[in-house]
């Protein structure tokens, strides 16, 4: 099968740092890819290029784009590369805090209506049409993530785990085909966790592939079809759970000893 | 219920108090005859008068946070919040609407024109301070040079009826999109910049087209500015100065209207919501997939074309513009309004307009003091309501099903 995304030698230099050396991915459709590493080995640098925030040095990402082949989509605007299909989520939380949930998930749904200033103004049928559109998927998501009844809180007025998961609904209004998660189980108590594998595991099933970001080992090694590790800006080992959990070089890298065995 | 604590609090703030006014109040030199006068009266006056104050206002605290403390267990018992439930109401809103509508309609044939004048000018500020709310209070650019679109506007009508004898009605939508044009202009080098940074440059560019306005005299008559530009016409009718001034009252009231109107579909939009977004967090609203330039350069584009228009009802009733009229001052006022009304909030803006206009104007019976009022209200307002008079409220959405 076409991989969905495929990154060769992607390469990206912060003046006189390589911050990410040579980073080879595949992601096949309807894949949970993890990305683990220690901190700092360039996880989220590889996630700023993948969504347009920073322009790689070097590298080609091939995006296959509704079945049309390879689109390179480096150094394209983040705003059109979430057109194209990708739509990430943030290790800090990246909320519009002072905007109700609802319309949170609302902006997600931007870059797939196309109402402009006269229709704002005129309200014309088709405006009409669009913004109830919007309204209803907007609910349908929050309903998803069980946020539906604190739809017209402020997102900033949300606990924690509920941000977390208010940032996947808005990411998944954009109808991505590749969804970014960085983190996403950072600072959830382990009920929460759970949640968010049945929310993530859920996602898959509608078709969509997933590339994560994520420490908590015990959910990357449950969730992934396929892990990559990365150290020092360079992929150090991929391959299934198993593989990647017995892999020396993965061992060196988390625990910094050689002759340890997991 | 003073402690020991407060008094001896109050004590220090006394004697700190004598010692900061000392060389203002005690010392007193007479230059005439090189002496010294000590007026020691003063000190002790000063210090006994902050002792008590302070402790009037330590005691006072005190009193309500328990009374605070007391409402707490009642939810929703803050008046604003109280207020606004009570707004949302159809009973309510729209008797105390018409109200408001029949008192701005009967204005003109109750006061003098003078106080009409004076009105008219609130308004104007009304209709600049929801242009600018578009960008500062939804779209969060810092704009400090919004005058510059306002002299746009002015000097757009100005010199299209002194070159083409264009009227009031033709050149009120071309100044509105000549403005708009500028505001591109003015987006375009800035798209990069935030905070601070487009604060400095948009107070450039306010500057820029004041000195070239000064300047430019082939272009703008300079500093003299142009006079006799003509009132807003009615069908080729001869208005008296009275009546026009009183056309010019109801025209703004209009103008006003289509403002609220316009600027409120706007902000309950597609394109509003990604304005929103873009003042809470723009690299969020970026990889949402909302295109950062284009909603800046609209925000710009749409704070400027109210302005523009705004511009042309400036030059139209005072039937002179100059550049004086169109300085840093101007905009920081504008600013004011916004910022005191309440970013993002209509009905704040409406309010921070009159209030900021108005006040100065009726304060004239104890003119000496007037500004030091002023001044007093806005720092007052800062401190205990810093979100404005009005607080954004976020539109609810129901679902129909």
């Amino acid at each position: 099968m076409e991989p969905l995304l495929s990154v060769e030698d992607l390469t990206m230099d912060f003046g006189g740092i390589r911050a990410l050396d040579q980073v080879n991915l595949r992601i096949h459709p309807g894949e949970i890819v993890a990305l683990i590493g220690p901190n700092g080995a360039g996880k989220t640098t590889f996630f700023n290029c993948l969504t347009g925030m920073y322009t790689p040095t070097g590298g080609t990402i091939l995006l296959n784009h509704q079945g049309k082949g390879g689109k390179r989509i480096n150094g394209l605007k983040p705003n059109k590369v979430t057109e194209l299909g990708l739509a990430r989520t943030f290790q800090n939380i990246r909320l519009f805090s002072n905007m109700s949930v609802l319309e949170n998930v609302m902006i997600g749904r931007h870059c797939r209506t196309r109402s402009k200033i006269f229709g704002a103004i005129f309200r014309d049928p088709a405006t009409l049409r669009e913004e109830e559109d919007i309204i209803g998927i907007s609910f349908a998501l929050l309903e998803r993530i069980g946020l539906a009844d604190q739809a017209n809180t402020f997102a900033k007025n949300l606990p924690y785990g509920a941000q977390r998961r208010l940032e996947i609904a808005r990411a998944l209004a954009t109808e991505p085909t590749l969804l970014l998660l960085d983190e996403p189980a950072a600072g959830m108590n382990p009920q929460e966790t759970l949640e968010l594998n049945e929310l993530i595991f859920s996602i898959k099933d509608d078709g969509l592939s997933i590339l994560l970001i994520e420490h908590d080992m015990k959910m990357v090694m449950a969730l992934s079809d396929h892990i990559f590790v990365m150290d020092y800006g360079r992929k150090i080992a991929e391959g299934t759970p198993d593989e990647v959990r017995y892999n020396p070089a993965v061992i060196k890298a988390y625990l910094g000893e050689e002759d340890v065995r997991a | 219920m003073l402690t020991a604590k407060d008094v001896r609090q109050a004590l220090l703030i006394g004697l700190w108090f004598m010692f900061l006014t000392f060389p203002l109040l005690v010392i007193k030199v007479n230059t005439i005859e090189d002496t010294i006068i000590w007026r020691w009266n003063n000190m002790f006056i000063i210090g006994g008068v902050c002792f008590v104050a302070t402790l009037a206002l330590r005691s006072g605290r005190r009193l309500l946070v328990q009374k605070k403390q007391e409402d707490a267990s009642l939810k929703n018992s803050r008046l604003s919040s109280r207020i606004r439930t009570h707004l949302h109401h159809k009973m309510v809103y729209l008797p105390l609407l018409s109200l408001v509508l029949l008192f701005f309609i009967l204005f003109p044939t109750q006061f003098s024109t003078y106080q009409t004048t004076i009105m008219t000018t609130a308004l104007m500020y009304v209709v600049l301070g929801l242009g600018l709310n578009i960008v500062v209070g939804v779209a969060g650019l810092l704009d400090l040079g919004y005058v510059a679109f306002y002299a746009v506007g002015a000097y757009s009508y100005a010199l299209l009826n002194l070159h083409f004898g264009l009227g009031f009605w033709t050149v009120l939508p071309v100044a509105g999109l000549l403005a708009a044009l500028f505001g591109v202009l003015l987006g375009f080098p800035v798209l990069r910049l935030r905070g601070d940074y487009l604060a400095i440059v948009t107070l450039g560019f306010g500057e820029i087209i004041r000195m070239v306005l000064e300047n430019w005299s082939e272009f703008s008559h300079g500093p003299s500015g142009i006079s006799n530009i003509p009132r807003p016409g009615l069908f080729g009718l001869d208005l008296s100065l009275n009546q026009s001034i009183i056309y010019t009252y109801y025209l703004m009231m209009l103008m006003v209207a289509f403002t609220i109107f316009v600027v409120n579909r706007l902000q309950n939009s597609r394109i509003g919501r990604a304005w929103f977004a873009l003042r809470e967090d723009d690299i969020a609203c970026q990889a949402m997939g909302i295109d950062k330039t284009r909603t800046k350069l609209t925000a710009f584009a749409l704070g400027a074309f109210w302005a523009g228009m705004a511009g042309v009802f400036f030059a139209a009733q005072n039937t002179y513009v100059s550049p004086k009229s169109f300085t840093f001052l101007e905009s920081a006022i504008i600013l004011c309004v916004v910022v005191l009304g309440g970013m993002g909030s209509i009905i704040g803006i409406i309010l921070g307009a009159l209030i900021l206009i108005l006040l100065p104007e009726y304060l004239r019976a104890i003119s000496d003091y007037r500004m030091l009022v002023f001044g007093a209200t806005l720092v007052l307002m800062m401190i205990f309501r810093p979100q404005g008079i009005i607080s954004t409220v976020r539109r609810t959405y129901t679902l129909k099903r």
